[in-house]
């Protein structure tokens, strides 16, 4: 790697090697009174950074065009769905991370919001079947009342077994659902592997536009940072490494109540 | 606290709206509408006599905080109490909404049970 970088450095330092040479040399001949050689050391100077400046330029192009072609971004037809580029395969495949997880979530609030009502209905017959079978043992019942609960637990029972049967089915049901992160995970890696490759390509591209600009004496101003704060982030990663992001809802309370919440 | 207000649930996520409808029926309230956006929940607002505002940050149109800085401009509005139920965890982000007037902020991933907690701290303040 490292000979890699020099070996890529190489035409900048040899460029300007060149420079300080011809510098002193211009500065000897402007010494001497010679203007007419000094003005040839200029144009020399002038061709060998032009020189340089197009060798960079060149190269800079052939890497954003290998660039491009590694991630098949098709610049001819971008809207013809057949070619499909990887960039937009990874928005595709991303897209169906949310339509899975959409799914998987409404699946099972589905079968959560259906399964909730037995579990009170149980709760509360057997509340009500419990304070007629404490008056029966307290000997409070008349033997028509107590013929009505015997029915009464007979239905409970019966109904007891077909319900736990339903919300066994639904728990399953639910657990079933939560395949989709299998399926989502895989994909996520994938794409993630994808943006590191898309990264490490960048970092290129950046050292070697570094270069040309070096060499032709651009300096970029640093571009503003947008301000987000209004718009919102969203989920915050590794929140307990960072100074500006609260960690947990008690972070929240005692930031508020410091605030006089 | 009076279990049939008027509750008005925005969030862009139907799923999150769903929850959060569900966590509120646990809690006793049924009276709950919603909406997808800053957008779609202030004419809602201005012409529907809620009680409550539970409101994400982050959506498209209308974000929560913009939403609140809303209601509390509008003199109509300007008492109606507001959870924050978000995942933005800034602390300038909480600071932000403090100053704009919000009752409670819940981050997210959160539990019916700080769900519980805020709304009660919320309406005890209010009635005290």
């Amino acid at each position: 790697m490292g000979d890699k970088t020099d070996s890529e450095l190489q035409p900048v330092t040899t460029f300007e090697n060149n420079l300080k040479e011809q510098s002193t040399r211009l500065k000897e001949l402007v010494d001497s009174g010679d203007l007419s050689g000094a003005l040839s050391v200029l144009g020399e100077m002038n061709e060998s950074r032009d020189t340089t400046l197009y060798n960079e330029v060149g190269r800079l192009t052939r890497s954003l065009y290998e660039s491009i072609r590694n991630f098949q971004i098709d610049t001819k037809v971008p809207h013809d769905p057949d070619a499909l580029s990887r960039m937009n395969d990874a928005s595709d495949r991303l897209a169906y991370v949310v339509e899975m997880t959409n799914k998987a979530a409404n699946k099972t609030l589905d079968l959560v919001e259906e399964t909730m009502p037995y579990a009170s209905d149980i709760k509360n017959e057997a509340i009500q079947l419990k304070e007629a079978w404490d008056r029966l043992q307290r000997k409070e019942m008349k033997p028509e009342e107590f013929r009505k609960l015997a029915g009464r637990m007979d239905q409970f029972l019966a109904n007891l077994s077909e319900d736990s049967d339903k919300v066994y089915k639904n728990l399953s049901e639910i657990l079933l659902a939560q395949d989709f992160q299998d399926l989502t995970g895989q994909v996520i890696q994938r794409v993630t592997g994808m943006v590191t490759e898309v990264e490490e390509n960048l970092v290129n591209l950046v050292k070697m536009a570094g270069k040309v600009d070096k060499i032709a004496g651009t300096v970029h101003e640093d571009l503003e940072q947008k301000d987000t704060m209004m718009a919102g982030e969203g989920p915050q990663m590794n929140a307990e490494k960072r100074d500006d992001v609260v960690s947990g809802q008690d972070d929240v309370d005692d930031l508020l109540s410091s605030l006089g919440f | 606290m009076n279990k049939d207000m008027k509750i008005l649930v925005v969030d862009d996520f139907s799923t999150m709206r769903r929850i959060i409808k569900n966590l509120l029926r646990d809690l006793g309230f049924t009276n709950t509408d919603e909406a997808d956006d800053g957008n779609s929940a202030l004419p809602m607002l201005q012409s529907g006599k809620y009680d409550f505002l539970v409101t994400d940050w982050n959506m498209p149109g209308m974000t929560g905080i913009e939403l609140l800085q809303h209601v509390r401009a509008d003199e109509n509005l300007k008492t109606l109490p507001v959870l924050m139920v978000t995942a933005e965890a800034k602390r300038d982000q909480i600071v932000a909404a403090a100053q704009a007037g919000v009752n409670g902020y819940v981050v997210k991933p959160f539990t019916a049970a700080v769900l519980k907690e805020k709304i009660d701290k919320i309406f005890e303040r209010i009635s005290s």
